[in-house]
C-alpha cells in the first residue's frame, strides 16, 4: 500500500499560500528550514490517497460491530449536523460571548443528573480512564481533606485495564478482587480484603461478562461502613438507562462514556468524553472548571485542580447531548431495552454450540470461552474467519478470566436479520473448523490484507516513514 | 419507536418468545427488584429531526462573538481549515469505527495514523510519535510521568509554561508525590538559567516552546545546563504551527516533545475535541504512553500496519502500565495527517512564516503607537503588550468596539496585570490589525 | 531436558552457578508459555536486587511478565543482545537467552531453590 511520502514530488502542491510579505524579527539561529520528510503533493492525490485508505477500514455505519463493553451503536447524522453549529468559538472567549455554549454544558450536565441520580457532574474528562482518573482523585481529595490516609483501590479481575492503571495514576495500590463462580465479585473476598486501608472499590456494573452484580447495595453499605467509597465504571451504562438510578445502588462516584451509551462516534480510537458524576458529599472536591449561574449568565469557576486544558470535548458533548434530547426518557429506556433484548436473543442462538463462559443470567453483552473450539482453531482464528463473513468479530481475550474469551456486545441499534445471520456465521465457521479448519486458520481471505505480522512489528519497530527509509536503505 | 432501533414490536415478541419471556420487564430479572423499575428518566423527546435542529440552532444563536475581530490565542488557535480536510474526515470509514484492534479491516486508520506519527516525528525533530493524547495538557503531564520513569528526582517546570498545563501537572504528579519546581522567568521573558541552575536532584526540566507569552526560548542553553546536571528536557508546545519555522526541540537534545497540535487542521470548537501530540526518541519508546502504529508484513508479505508495542498498555500491563489512556483522539490525528499532508513541505512553512510576519506588522505598529512590548525576546504569532492601565478592563472597553483584544495576563501572573497576551494568525487580516491599533490607541 | 546443573524457582526463573556469579534466565517452560517475545525490559548494571525483587519484564505481543530474582546480589552483567534479538529467550532460553549475572551476596540463598527433578514435577503436575 502506498504511503502519501510516495506520491511528492517536487512543485506540487495540495493547499495554496500567498505568502504574507514582511520580515521576521527570529533570529537566523532559532529558524529552521523546509521540512524535508514532509511531503510535496496535489490536493487531487490527497483527495484520493485518503479515500483509498478510507475504504480499507471497516466502521459502524458498514455494519455490525459487536465490540464487547464498547458499545458500537450507530452514531446518528442529525448530531454530526448540529454539531457544525458549535467549531467556531475560542475556549478563551469572555462567557458573555459564548452563553450557547455554556447552556449546552449546562443541559448535559442536568441531563445526566437526570439519568443517574447523582448530584453533580464535570464534563471535563476526555475518555473514560481519563474520567477513572478524575474520579478517584476527587476520593482522595476528600479522604485526604479529612486527614484520611488511605492507599489501596479495590478492583475486581473482570475489570478492564485502565481500573488498575488509573488507579495507579491516582497513587492508589490496586488489589485485585477475585470474582465468583457466578461471575461476580467474590463478596466474602471482597469483604477480607476491606479495611480501614482501602479508598475505594471500583465495580463496572453490569460487569465485563455482561451480568448485574446483585450484591451491589450491600457491597455500597460495607464500603461506606468502613469509610470508603463505591466507584462505578460505567462503560456498560446502555443496559442500566431509564431501568435503574445509579445513585439508588449506593454509587458515589461514576463515569459515564458519551462515545458508548450516548452515541457519539469513536472516531477510529477517539475522541471520547467521560464525564463524571459524584454524591452531594464529593461534589467541593471535583477537578474544575464548573459552571455557576448568577445575574442570568454562566460563568466558569475553578474547581479542586485541573485535569486538562478548557473545559472537555466539547463537540462529543453536543451530539451526546442532541441525542438526549432527541430520544427523551422514554426512548432512552428503551435503548437499554433492546440492547438487553438483542443481547439475550443472541446469546440464546449462540448457547448450543458454543460455551457461555458464566451461566448466569446477563443483560447487554456475554463472554463466551473457546472451550468448544480450542482442539482445533483459536480465539484469533474464529475472530479473523468472522471478518470474511463481513461482520467485524467481538472483543477477543478480554476479560482475562476467561479462556480464549469472546465478549459481544450487539446493542440495540441492529435488527434481528443481522443478529440471526451473525448467529448463522459463527455456526458456519465451527462447522469449517471441522471439515477445513485451514481455511479458519489462515483467515482473513477477503480483506485488503492478510494476517499481519505483529511479532515483527514489535520486535523491531518501524514506527515512522523515516525509520522505514533509514531501514530499508 | 426510535428511529436508530430497527426491531420491529413484531420482532420483539418473537424474541421475547425465543427467550421464554412473558414481557420486557423480565429481561431485566436479574436486577434486584428493590432497585429495579425505578430509573424513569423526565426529560421530553424532540423527535422530529427538524425541531431538533431548531432547538440547537437557538442555542447557538446566544453566542455573540461573529461579529468580532478577534485575537486569541494563548493554547487554541484560529487558522483556516481546507475543505477537503472535512471532506475526508468526516467519512464513516474515518468516523465510526473504533480502535484498530483488528488491523486487517483498519488498514485506513492505521495508515493514516502512520503517517501522522511520521509527521509529528518531523515536525518536532525527534525519532518516534505516539498515535495520541489526549490534548497538551495532559500529554504534557504524561511526559513527566515518563520522565520519572526514567530518572527518578524533581520536575521542574517554567512559569512561563501554559498556566492550565502547570495546574494539570500539579494534578497529576501531586497524587504521585512528586514535587514540582517552578523556575521563574527573566525580563526578557525567557527562563531565568541562573534559577534553573540551582534546582538539585532534577529529574526534568518542562519548558514551553513558545513559551506562554509567545517567546522562543533559548533551548540551546537551557539544554546544556540540564545536560550537566543530567536532567532531561521536555518541550510543550501548544502552538504547534511554530514548529514549522524554529528549530525544533529533537535539535537541542529534548528527551520528549509534547503538546497540542489542534492548530494543524483542527477547530477551535470551544476548546475540545483537540489532539496531544508526543514525540521522543527510540531509545525510551517503551516507556511512553499511549497507541503506537507500525509497520509491519502480511500474510501475503505485502506492507501493512498494526497497533504495536501493546504491552506497555493498560489492557496488557494493567497496574504496571505506562499510562491508563484507552480511548485517545485517533479521528484528530487523521485531521492533522490529512491537513499537512495537504499543506505540504512547502504551505507548512510559508503558513507558519505568514503567521509570524502578521505578528511582526502588528507589533510594529503598536509601538509606533506609542505601545511597549513588555519582554524584548524573539516571538512567533504572539506577544505581551504592556497597555498600562489594568489589561482586563482595557479589553472590556475594546470589547465595546467589537474587538477580543487578546487574553489578559494578570489573573495567571498578578506581576503583569496591565499586560495583553496578543495573537496574530493568518485569519487576522492586516486591516483589522490596523483597526485593532487604532482602537488601542483610542483608549491610551 | 532440563538442565541437571542448575537451580529452579517456582516463578520460572533457573540459576547457573559459576563461583560467586549466578547467571540468570527463564525456563523453556516459561518461554513457551509467553510465546513470541518481543521485549525483554533489562535492568541496569550495578542496581541491587534482593531475592524476590523484579529483576526485569518480560513481554510478548500480547502479555508481559515479571521475572523475580531468584538469589539477592549486585547485577554485574547483562544481556544486551536481547535488546536486538529478543527472541533469544525463545529459541536457547539456557544458553544465549539468559537474562542477567547477579553476584551472589549470600550463597546459602541458593539451597532454597529447586533441583532439576524438583522443577519438573511442579511443571509437569
Amino acid at each position: 500500500m502506498k504511503l502519501i511520502f510516495e506520491y511528492s514530488r517536487p512543485g506540487k502542491e495540495g493547499f495554496h499560500i500567498e505568502e504574507e510579505k514582511g520580515r521576521e524579527t527570529i533570529p537566523q539561529e532559532l529558524l529552521r528550514g523546509e521540512i524535508e520528510e514532509l511531503p510535496e503533493v496535489s490536493e487531487r492525490e490527497v483527495v484520493s490517497h485518503y479515500l483509498r485508505l478510507s475504504v480499507m477500514n471497516y466502521s459502524v455505519d458498514w455494519g455490525f460491530y459487536p465490540l464487547g463493553s464498547c458499545t458500537m451503536k450507530y452514531n446518528p447524522k442529525v448530531n454530526e449536523a448540529i454539531a457544525s453549529y458549535f467549531t467556531d468559538a475560542h475556549p478563551l472567549l469572555p462567557e458573555e460571548l459564548v452563553q450557547g455554549y455554556l447552556k449546552i454544558f449546562k443541559e448535559l450536565e442536568e441531563a445526566l443528573r437526570e439519568i443517574t441520580g447523582l448530584y453533580a457532574f464535570t464534563l471535563a474528562p476526555s475518555a473514560g480512564a481519563h474520567g477513572e482518573f478524575t474520579g478517584i482523585i476527587t476520593i482522595r481529595n476528600y479522604l485526604e481533606d479529612h486527614g484520611e490516609k488511605r492507599e489501596i483501590v479495590l478492583i475486581p479481575d473482570s475489570a478492564h485495564g485502565t481500573n488498575p492503571a488509573s488507579a495507579t495514576l491516582a497513587g492508589y495500590r490496586a488489589v485485585e478482587i477475585p470474582s465468583d463462580d457466578k461471575g461476580m465479585i467474590d463478596l466474602d473476598k471482597f469483604k477480607e480484603a476491606l479495611n480501614e486501608r482501602v479508598a475505594a472499590l471500583m465495580i463496572t456494573n453490569p460487569n465485563t461478562l455482561g451480568i448485574f452484580e446483585a450484591k451491589i447495595r450491600e457491597i455500597a453499605d460495607l464500603l461506606h461502613k468502613a469509610g470508603a467509597f463505591l466507584y462505578m465504571d460505567g462503560a456498560n451504562m446502555n443496559a442500566l438507562l431509564g431501568q435503574v438510578k445509579v445513585a439508588d445502588l449506593g454509587v458515589d462516584v461514576i463515569h459515564l462514556n458519551l462515545h458508548k451509551t450516548f452515541s457519539t462516534p469513536h472516531g477510529g480510537g477517539g475522541p471520547g468524553s467521560g464525564p463524571v458524576g459524584v454524591v452531594e458529599k464529593l461534589a467541593p472536591y471535583l477537578p474544575g472548571p464548573h459552571l455557576e449561574e448568577g445575574e442570568g449568565i454562566l460563568r466558569w469557576k475553578n474547581g479542586r485542580g485541573r485535569i486538562r486544558s478548557f473545559f472537555g470535548n466539547f463537540l462529543v458533548l453536543v451530539k451526546a447531548l442532541a441525542y438526549i434530547r432527541e430520544l427523551g426518557g422514554e426512548g432512552l429506556r428503551e435503548v437499554s431495552e433492546v440492547a438487553v433484548l438483542n443481547s439475550r436473543y443472541l446469546r440464546r442462538k449462540l448457547e448450543g454450540k458454543f460455551k457461555i463462559a458464566y451461566p448466569t443470567e446477563t443483560l447487554h453483552e456475554f463472554v463466551l470461552s473457546d472451550e468448544t473450539f480450542r482442539d482445533r482453531i483459536s480465539t484469533l482464528d474464529l475472530a479473523k474467519r468472522l471478518l470474511d463473513y463481513g461482520f467485524h468479530p467481538p472483543t477477543i481475550y478480554f476479560p482475562l478470566i476467561v479462556h480464549g474469551a469472546l465478549m459481544v456486545e450487539p446493542t440495540e441499534t441492529e435488527s434481528k436479520e443481522t443478529l440471526d445471520e451473525f448467529a448463522s456465521a459463527m455456526e458456519k465457521i465451527l462447522e469449517e473448523a471441522e471439515e477445513n479448519p485451514e481455511i479458519v486458520k489462515t483467515a482473513p481471505h477477503k480483506t485488503p490484507v492478510g494476517r499481519l505480522n505483529e511479532v515483527e512489528a514489535a520486535r523491531r519497530p518501524i514506527l515512522t516513514w523515516q525509520e522505514y527509509l533509514k531501514t530499508s536503505g | 419507536m426510535s428511529r436508530y432501533i430497527p426491531v420491529t414490536p413484531q420482532d420483539k415478541e418473537e424474541m421475547l418468545r425465543a427467550l421464554g419471556l412473558a414481557g420486557p420487564e423480565e429481561l431485566f430479572s436479574s436486577i434486584p427488584a428493590k432497585l429495579r423499575g425505578k430509573g424513569e428518566i423526565r426529560i421530553e423527546p424532540i423527535k422530529e429531526e427538524g425541531k431538533l435542529k431548531e432547538y440547537f440552532l437557538r442555542l447557538s444563536e446566544r453566542n455573540k462573538f461573529k461579529d468580532k475581530k478577534i485575537f486569541l490565542g494563548a493554547g487554541a488557535y484560529n487558522h483556516y481549515i481546507p475543505a477537503a480536510v472535512d471532506y475526508l474526515a468526516f467519512r464513516s470509514e474515518f468516523l465510526t469505527p473504533y480502535t484498530p484492534y483488528q488491523p486487517e479491516v483498519s488498514q485506513g486508520t492505521l495508515t493514516a495514523t502512520f503517517e501522522y506519527q511520521s509527521y509529528m516525528a518531523a515536525l518536532t525533530g525527534m525519532e518516534v510519535a505516539n498515535a495520541s493524547m489526549y490534548e497538551g495538557a495532559t500529554a504534557t503531564a504524561e511526559a513527566a510521568l515518563m520522565a520519572l520513569r526514567i530518572r527518578r528526582g524533581n520536575i521542574a517546570v517554567a512559569s512561563s509554561l501554559h498556566p492550565q498545563y502547570r495546574q494539570v501537572l500539579r494534578t497529576y504528579l501531586e497524587k504521585q508525590g512528586v514535587e514540582i519546581r517552578e523556575v521563574p522567568y527573566r525580563q526578557d521573558g525567557r527562563v531565568n538559567l541562573e534559577e534553573l541552575g540551582k534546582i538539585d536532584n532534577l529529574s526534568a526540566f518542562i519548558v514551553g516552546y513558545p513559551n506562554f507569552f509567545g517567546i522562543i526560548e533559548d533551548l540551546a542553553s537551557i539544554s546544556s545546563i540540564l545536560k550537566q546536571k543530567g536532567a532531561l528536557l521536555i518541550t510543550s508546545t501548544w502552538e504547534a504551527l511554530s514548529l514549522a519555522l524554529i528549530k525544533p526541540p529533537g535539535e537541542f537534545s529534548a528527551a520528549i516533545a509534547a503538546g497540542e497540535a489542534q492548530s494543524l487542521g483542527l477547530p477551535l470548537a470551544y476548546g475540545g475535541p483537540y489532539l496531544g501530540f508526543f514525540a521522543t526518541m527510540k531509545k525510551y519508546v517503551w516507556k511512553m504512553p499511549g497507541r503506537l502504529v507500525g509497520m509491519t508484513k502480511d500474510s501475503r508479505e505485502e506492507r501493512g500496519f498494526v497497533l504495536t508495542l501493546s504491552a506497555r498498555e493498560q489492557h496488557i500491563r494493567r497496574q504496571r502500565a505506562t499510562s491508563n489512556i484507552c480511548s485517545n483522539e485517533a479521528w484528530c490525528a487523521i485531521r492533522v495527517a490529512i491537513y499537512i499532508s495537504l499543506l505540504g513541505k512547502k504551505g507548512l512553512r510559508k503558513l507558519a512564516l505568514t503567521n509570524h510576519r502578521r505578528a511582526v506588522y502588528a507589533a510594529g505598529l503598536l509601538k509606533e503607537a506609542g505601545f511597549t512590548l513588555k519582554f524584548s525576546s524573539p516571538f512567533f504569532n504572539e506577544f505581551v503588550v504592556d497597555v498600562g492601565m489594568d489589561a482586563g478592563k482595557f479589553r472590556d472597553r475594546l470589547l465595546e468596539k467589537a474587538i477580543v483584544a487578546g487574553y489578559p495576563l494578570g489573573k495567571d501572573y498578578p506581576e503583569l496585570k496591565n499586560c495583553l497576551l496578543l495573537t496574530f494568525t493568518e485569519m487576522n487580516s492586516r486591516k483589522d490589525i490596523e483597526e485593532l491599533v487604532k482602537e488601542m490607541e483610542g483608549i491610551k | 531436558m532440563l538442565p541437571e546443573e542448575l537451580y529452579y524457582t517456582e516463578s520460572h526463573e533457573w540459576v547457573r552457578v559459576e563461583g560467586e556469579k549466578a547467571t540468570v534466565g527463564i525456563t523453556d517452560f516459561a518461554q513457551s508459555e509467553l510465546q513470541d517475545i518481543v521485549y525483554v525490559e533489562l535492568p541496569e548494571v550495578g542496581k541491587k536486587v534482593k531475592k524476590g525483587d523484579v529483576l526485569c519484564s518480560i513481554d510478548s505481543v500480547k502479555s508481559s511478565a515479571e521475572v523475580y530474582a531468584p538469589v539477592s546480589g549486585e547485577i554485574i552483567q547483562v544481556n544486551e543482545a536481547l535488546n536486538d534479538q529478543p527472541e533469544l529467550v525463545n529459541k536457547d532460553p539456557y544458553g544465549e537467552g539468559w537474562l542477567v549475572v547477579i553476584k551472589l551476596e549470600n550463597p546459602d540463598e541458593l539451597s532454597h531453590l529447586l533441583s532439576a527433578s524438583r522443577y519438573k514435577e511442579l511443571i509437569e503436575g
